[in-house]
């Protein structure tokens, strides 16, 4: 099978739902590029080059440079959703939903509701989110648990480029607004990709290590951390099960509690704030209904209740290591023996 | 109009930092001596320095994620500047902001800001403490063009206007946003925007610091007496990308060494004040060399200065949290 990066994936996929259904439309500040500039056309595809080549495929009537408007435009892609588009919108970093959260979280979020169950909002924005770029406190954030919080949102967060492309495809067809997280260090990852479109159904976790002695839960860029560690423990004779919940909202909480109860010992891992959180939802749906398979208390590793510092020493710091995950693997392991 | 020496060497002293401090921060970054997201000033020097030379202290500012001019022009030690822009403890930040926050609050510098069309608002805010503590300051926010989008920036207007605030708005049009043309991006214009919301507004060629100080002591003096705020659209370039690492395919083959050969603010201004015999060449190659001497004092000791610790880390997330 071919390798291909995030980034290849997620613009394959893009492209190939753009070439089945010509309601698909791309909007956001450069994802093309170059709009009345002397210069090059599709002149940046996005800060990060995830859209490129788009434009000169599909002609600016379908992938729209939009004015700094953040409101407006991702309000707009509510609105097109809402009367017969299938918008895919990027809010370029997640730490910009505040300037929009009113049209995602009032008015997408809750039309199916409110109006009795007669809209459709398909709806997809991808967006960029993690830490580790030293991009400090306000393009660093995780954030998805605000999203998750929200009744009517659907979240994924793909953990590697197979994953991207299935979630994505998948995102693109569903007909419920999704919130689609791109971490900003992993664009570079490669994985297996195959070339024809497929699609990943949310609410389905991903066990990717298999072992009976403990079990992590993480998403996103975590997964693969905690696959390291896995690995890494594999070779000392310990097992360790890795599930990729890959996304928040719907929650596979089967998959969840299944292994959980296999091991009896859960570290869950999220990049985020450790506050009303991914991992304490998940923390908490361990202990109400995993109560009595636990041999120890669920651990979490978490980034500290502080905004992402900008400063390189600090920064490694502060996002949950591989090194860290181990330790609160081997502190559950150790617990009550 | 008439600018004392003091002024003229002021303001030289100003420019002649800010592009020297740019070209080194620029160096670096290239060298793989700066991480993270770095937006350069350079060429948009006259904008800064002819708009905070008509400050006080007391007087506020709001920056833009390109903020590093506007902390040089109000004031900001430029050695702070650069440990912190190094991720430095001795930072003007420590450390924890970097380039795109780099902020100080004590010199009336509101901050860099990451969110474009975050500080138009902010900058209400400020104007509101002058007005309601009858401090007699003003407060002015830098917006680029495409923050001149910005849902925050228009409203803004409107309530800086129905307060009657001492606020300015500076939209700083560098031609783009990003990649983005201005002259496709912004509808209407910036000074029919003004009058739109029954604000004086005026345009200026911002490689001109002359020009840009007179509109710019008017609208000063209009806030400051209290005769509500003003918007002023400065035109000029940037000479460096967007970020650092942004390849500028997008901008016309010889636009930036034309701007620089023909309208860099700093050689148009040695040309007027030599053809005017207002200062003399020595005095300004002597600064040239005090500042191009500061710089590297700065980027040595930034090199050289520890970087925060973990004790650092979870310091100053609250003033006390109980
Ligand atoms: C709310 C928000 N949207 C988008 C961005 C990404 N972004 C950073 S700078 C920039 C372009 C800003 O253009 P302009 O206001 O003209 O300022 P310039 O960079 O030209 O100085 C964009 C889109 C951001 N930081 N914040
Ligand atoms: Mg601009």
């Amino acid at each position: 099978m071919p390798k291909k990066t995030y980034r290849q994936a997620i613009n394959e996929a893009l492209r190939q739902e753009m070439e089945r259904d010509p309601r698909v439309i791309l909007m956001g500040e450069d994802v093309a590029g170059g709009m009345g500039s002397p210069g090059e056309d599709d002149a940046w595809g996005g800060p990060l080059g995830v859209t490129k080549g788009l434009m000169p495929r599909f002609g600016r009537e379908r992938v729209l440079d939009t004015p700094i408007t953040e409101s407006a435009f991702i309000g707009a892609a509510v609105g097109a959703a809402v009367t017969g588009l299938r918008p895919v919108a990027e809010l370029m970093f997640v730490d910009f939903f505040g300037v929009c959260f009113d049209q995602i979280f009032n008015q997408a979020a809750k039309f199916r509701y409110m109006f009795g169950g007669k809209a459709r909002t398909p709806l997809v924005i991808r967006t960029m989110y993690g830490a580790g770029f030293r991009a400090a406190s306000q393009h660093s954030q995780c954030l998805y648990s605000i999203f998750t919080h929200i009744p009517g949102l659907k979240v994924v967060l793909p953990s590697n480029a197979y994953e991207a492309k299935g979630l994505l495809i998948q995102a693109i067809r569903d007909d419920d607004p999704v919130i689609f997280f791109e971490h900003k260090a992993m664009y570079d990852e490669e994985a297996e990709v195959p070339d024809e479109p497929y699609t990943i159904p949310f609410g389905e976790a991903n066990v990717t290590r298999e072992g009976g002695d403990a079990t992590i839960i993480a998403m996103g860029r975590m997964v693969n951390f905690a696959n390291q560690v896995a690995d890494e423990l594999a070779k000392e004779n310990i097992g360790v099960t890795v599930v990729d919940i890959r996304t928040t909202s719907p929650l596979d909480k089967e998959t969840i509690l299944e292994t959980a109860a296999e091991t009896g010992r859960v570290v869950v891992v999220d990049e985020s704030h450790p506050r009303c959180s991914v991992a304490t939802d998940i923390a908490a749906l361990v202990a109400q209904e995993a109560f009595e398979h636990l041999e120890a208390p669920v651990k979490m590793v978490t980034a500290p209740h502080a905004p992402v510092p900008f400063s390189p020493a600090l920064e490694d710091l502060y996002i949950p290591s591989p090194a860290r995950i181990r330790r609160a693997v081997q502190e559950v392991l150790a617990f009550g023996r | 109009m008439q600018l004392s020496r003091e002024e003229l060497l002021h303001a030289y002293r100003q420019m002649r930092t800010i592009r020297a401090f740019e070209d080194r921060v620029h160096e670096e970054f290239q060298a793989g001596n700066i991480p993270g997201f770095v937006h350069l000033y350079a060429g948009e020097e006259a904008c800064a320095v002819g708009f905070c030379i008509h400050l006080k202290e007391g007087d506020y500012i709001a920056s833009t994620h390109r903020g590093h001019g506007h902390c040089i022009a109000k004031g900001c030690d430029v050695r702070a500047m650069m440990a912190e822009i190094f991720g430095k403890k001795s930072g003007l930040c420590g450390g924890k902001g970097g380039s795109m926050h780099i902020a100080d609050l004590e010199r009336g510098m509101m901050g860099a800001n990451g969110i474009v069309g975050g500080g138009p608002p902010l900058v209400c805010g400020a104007a509101l403490t002058a007005k309601t503590l009858k401090t007699g300051g003003v407060a002015i926010a830098f917006v680029g063009d495409g923050g001149s989008n910005q849902g925050t920036t228009l409203e803004s207007y409107n309530l800086a206007k129905v307060w009657n605030l001492p606020a300015i708005f500076v939209i700083e049009d560098n031609g783009y946003a990003e990649s983005t043309a201005s002259s496709w991006a912004v509808a209407g214009s910036q000074v029919g925007r003004a009058a739109g919301f029954g604000m004086p507004g005026y345009e200026v060629d911002g490689h001109d610091f002359f020009a840009v100080y007179a509109i710019a002591r008017e609208v000063v003096e209009r806030a400051r007496m209290g005769g509500g705020p003003s918007l002023v659209h400065v035109r000029f370039a940037r000479y460096y990308g967007h970020f650092e690492g942004d390849a500028m395919t997008y901008r016309g083959k010889d636009e930036v060494p034309r701007l620089m050969a023909e309208r860099d603010c700093l050689k148009l201004f040695r040309e007027r004040v030599l053809e005017a015999a207002l200062l003399d060449a020595a005095e300004l190659d002597r600064i040239d060399h005090e500042v191009a001497e500061l710089i590297d004092r700065a980027t040595a000791e930034a090199k050289a200065a520890p970087m925060p610790t973990e004790a650092d880390l979870l310091t100053d997330v609250y003033v006390s949290y109980s």
